[in-house]
């Protein structure tokens, strides 16, 4: 029983909330009314069909991505593909993990692509792709724990800066990983990058052979899962500050050097309560704040929650799912 | 990937992922799970609370605050909604949810699905005198043709929308735009129709209609003579001759027949505008914004000159429109001129009257839809065999919890005024189709005698266990609950 594609407009009649299979996009777009809607209809008619699209190289896209892997054909998946490259030599990596940020990147593309829009977000379950034209901006909250909401950061994005894509990625989220970081939040020139970049730092965030973690071979948990027989996390511990401090060391280690080469632009990373900054390169302004004002929230994907993006207007509904059909 | 998994494993076709599930794990969107071995859909889903206190003026749903103990809510206290229920259309599969549960010592089962309906559309009635524009002419929304306009009923004005032919038939933007027009309305929200040759109409259900930039505020209490009926006695011997001006019919009591039955003395006064029947008249004037209707602001000049043979000197005149909204008391004088006096005490309750009687004009938003076709098969291995037990008032629709209205004939053709169901029930799909939820509740009982999929039956208590995936709302006050055995199959 394929269930057909869902797309709505959420009761406040400004989100468009497109649904299918996995995928979950909550979108928001800024401009004239008319240009609103030309660009909702041009990512409800792009989205329809993009499920479909990857399940037909669903195989390929668990394949580990190296240098001589054979490459995907469909668009999303070769923006996939293009984004985990970086990483292929160094670590396994598949181009699954770059699917919601290259999803969410895909449909902002069709939007742009239909009509001119001030700014607009396309958040796939925590992975958002932006567009920011003229002198607009985006306030950014940054959500360690979905299932129990806190900012430890937010951050302003404007049109100067090159930041177009955020991801968090964590061990409670809905993917799995290798690491045990509460939260990598990354801004990256692109939806896709930024997936890939925050799979990767989140996975570096470890204390290899820590007694109080519990890793489980990805299979066990779901058997055709990309990760295969590789441990991932299941829990952790409370840890020392010191341990603590060690975890959230290697993982800036990583996200350092994904900055020199320039992958990413800057990350926050967060571990039981405690959150280090990469500092922000010189070419980017948006810095990390406590800032309480929002605009639209980044949150970890939420493994414990229904089917829909956690994406929360905090300080205005407390956190929870987005039901559909609220 | 692997080739052998635990016997425990499923592997879910909800979506082309295709995810193999182990027992106790979801799949890759969270929304489906397998549980125990079964595949089982966990979604947000509404379910609704009974009304604790039928009757009493309530916010309809209002959703209940923070946390849910599951100890507040009685089993039987609690119906699940198809909405967020998902569908296993067009499938020969059970439906999502198959829920019992014991009512007042009655074991009743409901079956929750969303329908995917292509063959459906809103009927509209429009509460004004208004003309809209001509019968069959089409309907349009963003310059699209949605529907056309059908019949004027007593007061009210009737527009069909949608429809298969509009939804599938028609261009693809055609079918677009009609599908967006259908799922606003049923949602709720405001639509803006123009109508060939004829008014531009602002609608939402529940909502007074804004015709040509209008907002509707009452209805008439009738037409003029129908007025002149209905107040004829509590005007008898307080006041010598009423006129009732109206746009459609302008009623004279001592001319109309209740006043003749009464006895009301001649009084000869003379109307402009074409005599109908005695003391009914057409087009006393242009219609408009004026008293009844009419582009009529000062009354008196639908009146011709009284003539000595039959008006005295202080004859007692009133003159009101069919809203009540406008009137005015005159009294003869020696040359038989009507001089505007303050309406005397007597005759004031009579106007509050008519405007009492003038309802608020609304528009009503009745989707329907067609649940006949492999929908059934949700229900039962044999479609046919529900659709005879709803016929026989067995089964009880419902869509939302709200009471539908099944037409009679073949097939499950239902109505339902979307005011009475959930926020936002509706849905749809790019087909162009509307995803409607819809419930079928009977017996336990007569469900295995229907081949309903009794294997798939859950206990209300363990589709409440789920809570997590589930809203809970207050059911509308004015809806019957939808549980409740033995009260018929459909009610309106």
């Amino acid at each position: 029983m394929r269930e057909p594609a869902f797309i709505r407009m959420l009761p406040d009649g400004r989100r468009l909330h497109l649904h299918d299979g996995p995928i979950d996009l909550i979108i928001e777009a800024d401009g004239p009314p008319q240009a609103i809607s030309s660009a909702y209809e041009a990512a409800a008619r792009r989205f329809v069909s993009i499920l479909d699209e990857l399940c037909r190289e669903l195989p390929l896209l668990r394949t580990r991505a190296e240098k001589h892997s054979t490459r995907p054909r469909g668009a999303i998946a070769r923006h996939m593909f293009a984004a985990v490259e970086p990483y292929g030599e160094d670590c396994f990596i598949t181009p699954m993990a770059a699917v919601a940020g290259s999803v969410a990147e895909e449909i902002l593309e069709s939007m742009v692509g239909a009509a001119s829009l001030e700014r607009t977000y396309v958040n796939n379950g925590g992975d958002i792709a932006l567009h920011l034209a003229d002198r607009h901006s985006y306030k950014v909250g940054m959500v360690e724990r979905p299932d129990r909401p806190s900012l430890f950061g937010s951050l302003e994005i404007t049109t100067a800066d090159p930041v177009r894509g955020i991801a968090t990625s964590g061990w409670r989220g809905r993917s799995f990983s290798l690491g045990i970081a509460d939260a990598v939040t990354v801004l990256a020139d692109s939806a896709s990058s930024a997936d890939a970049a925050a799979t990767v730092i989140a996975n570096a965030v470890n204390l290899p052979d820590h007694p109080g973690i519990t890793r489980v071979p990805a299979s066990e948990i779901s058997p055709d899962s990309d990760l295969g027989d590789l441990l991932v996390t299941r829990s952790v511990e409370p840890l020392s500050q010191l341990e603590i401090d060690a975890a959230l060391e290697n993982g800036l280690r990583a996200a350092t050097l994904l900055r020199e080469k320039g992958l990413i632009h800057s990350a926050a990373l967060c571990l039981q309560k405690r959150v280090r900054v990469l500092p922000p390169s010189h070419a980017l302004p948006a810095s990390l704040s406590t800032d309480r004002f929002l605009k639209c929230v980044v949150c970890t994907p939420d493994g414990s929650s229904g089917p829909s993006a956690p994406e929360i207007p905090a300080e205005l509904e407390p956190i929870g799912r987005t039901n559909p059909h609220a | 990937m692997p080739d052998v998994f635990p016997p425990d494993t499923v592997r879910c076709d909800a979506c082309p992922v295709l995810c193999y599930i182990k027992r106790g794990h979801a799949g890759a969107c969270d929304r489906y799970a397998n549980v125990e071995g079964q595949l089982v859909r966990v979604d947000p889903h509404i379910l609704l609370d009974r009304a604790k206190s039928q009757g009493t003026p309530l916010v309809p749903f209002l959703e209940r605050e923070g946390d849910w103990d599951g100890k507040i809510m009685k089993g039987q206290e609690t119906f699940v909604t198809a909405i967020g229920a998902g569908t296993t259309y067009p499938d020969y599969k059970p439906a999502p949810f198959i829920v019992s549960s014991e009512v007042e010592g009655v074991d009743m089962v409901t079956v929750v699905t969303e329908g995917i309906f292509s063959y459906c559309g809103v009927k509209l009635k429009i509460d004004t005198d208004r003309h809209l524009g001509p019968e069959r002419n089409l309907v349009r929304a963003q310059g699209e043709p949605v529907g056309h306009v059908t019949t004027a009923e007593y007061g009210s004005q009737m527009l069909s929308l949608g429809g298969v032919h509009h939804l599938t038939g028609g261009s693809k933007s055609e079918g677009r735009v009609t599908c967006e027009t259908l799922l606003d309305l049923c949602n709720g929200k405001e639509v803006e129709l123009t109508i060939d040759d004829g008014a531009s109409v602002r609608v939402a259900a529940g909502k007074p209609p804004v015709v040509n930039g209008q907002r509707e505020e009452r209805m008439r209490v009738g037409c003029g003579s129908a007025t002149i009926g209905m107040f004829a006695k509590q005007w008898f011997g307080k006041v010598d001759d009423v006129v009732v001006v109206d746009d459609h019919i302008t009623g004279v009591l001592s001319e109309h027949q209740a006043g003749k039955l009464l006895g009301v003395r001649e009084t000869g006064i003379a109307i402009q505008g074409r005599r109908s029947t005695p003391g009914r008249y057409f087009q006393v004037a242009e219609p408009g914004t004026g008293w009844g209707g009419t582009n009529i602001s000062d009354p008196l000049t639908i009146l011709k000159p009284f003539k000595p043979k039959f008006a005295w000197p202080h004859l007692r005149l009133l003159m009101v429109s069919t809203t009540g909204e406008q009137f005015a008391y005159y009294e003869l004088d020696e040359t038989l001129r009507p001089v505007e006096k303050e309406l005397p005490e007597a005759l004031r309750e009579s106007v509050g009257r008519i405007r009492e009687n003038c309802e608020p004009a609304l528009t009503t938003v009745l989707f329907m839809g067609g649940a006949g076709g492999s929908l059934r098969a949700g229900v039962t291995e044999n479609p046919v065999k529900l659709t005879d037990s709803v016929k026989r008032k067995l089964t009880r629709v419902t869509c939302g919890g709200a009471p539908a209205y099944i037409w009679p004939g073949g097939g499950i053709t239902f109505m339902v005024d979307v005011t009475r169901m959930p926020e936002n029930a509706f849905g749809y799909v790019p087909t162009p189709a509307l995803v409607a939820p819809i419930e079928f509740t009977l017996k336990k009982g007569d469900y295995a005698v229907l081949g309903g999929h009794v294997d798939y039956v859950r206990p209300l208590a363990d589709v409440l266990k789920e809570k997590e995936r589930q809203r809970q709302l207050v059911s509308h006050a004015q809806n019957p609950w939808p549980l409740k055995p033995h009260a018929g199959g459909s009610e309106s």
